[in-house]
């Protein structure tokens, strides 16, 4: 399951009779510390998530599983809206580094990462605001998202995507 | 399946029902060399791991189901077993 923030919708009139009826979002995915990684995509809804919220979302099979009986031709789906995010400083390799260089302000006047990342929702769903929001920290090469909230398009070479190569699939829908 | 390090722990009310009920863990994938690869994913728990463990990460449909006990729902990704060693030829890293 991977992170997002909805940033928009999408309707379709002419579609297969499989997604009549489900909610198609727009969604930016998020790294833990809420800042913008890659390109949005579209994602089905099984949880009613509105604009702006912080939500997870599965990609695969088990997309459609996640609205049965429907089996909507579904390829990526919001299965859950995040409440918080709790990041304490993990020890050891590979993590204490990066919590302590990019949780979001708020953590560290005692505050939990959620709380902030709640915070960061209220203030604007915008991607163009997250990037801003989390860029007070953010030296390790992650794409600020300066597209739009339109489709993505099927770039399938990003240059400077740091999301692992199986996330590229994520993006067609 | 992935090396992983658990560094956090989410918390939704609005979810599929057939995560309830397990912890879902913000996980950070690793390198050999324990340097962090790519994003962080969010992986459902099945062996009552917690921040800090590193561990083994299904990240497949099937498996993922299979392990946390839920056949037949929306989880790619999930926490399968602790790491205790990992032993490397020389030069590998």
């Amino acid at each position: 399951m991977y992170l997002g923030r909805v940033v928009g919708r999408v309707w379709a009139t002419a579609k297969n009779a499989s997604l009549e009826g489900q909610r198609m979002l727009v969604i930016q995915p998020l790294t833990p510390e809420l800042r913008s990684t890659g390109k949005p995509l579209i994602c089905l809804d099984s949880t009613g998530a509105g604009a702006g919220e912080i939500i997870y979302w599965v990609r695969g099979r088990e997309a459609s599983i996640a609205l049965l009986p429907a089996e909507p031709a579904a390829d990526t789906t919001v299965v859950g809206i995040v409440d918080t995010i709790h990041l304490p400083t993990a020890p050891g390799v590979g993590t204490g580094e990066k919590g302590a260089e990019s949780r979001p302000a708020g953590a560290a006047a005692g505050e939990t990462g959620a709380q902030a990342a709640l915070e960061r929702t209220e203030a604007g769903p915008r991607i163009a605001q997250t990037g801003e929001a989390g860029a007070q920290s953010a030296p390790d090469g992650v794409p600020a998202a300066t597209n739009g909230t339109q489709a993505a398009p099927k770039d399938p070479a990003a240059p400077g995507a740091s999301r692992t190569p199986t996330h590229r699939k994520g993006r067609r829908c | 399946m992935l090396i992983a390090r658990v560094v956090g722990e989410l918390v939704a009310t609005q979810k599929h029902p057939s995560h309830e009920g397990r912890k879902l863990l913000v996980v950070q994938p690793l390198n050999l060399d324990g340097s962090n690869r790519g994003d962080a994913v969010i992986a459902l728990d099945a062996v009552d791991a917690g921040v800090g463990d590193r561990v083994l990460v299904a990240t497949e449909g099937f498996s993922a189901m299979t392990a946390v006990g839920r056949p037949n729902s929306p989880i790619d990704m999930a926490v399968i077993g602790f790491i205790d060693h990992i032993d490397l030829m020389p030069g590998v890293s």
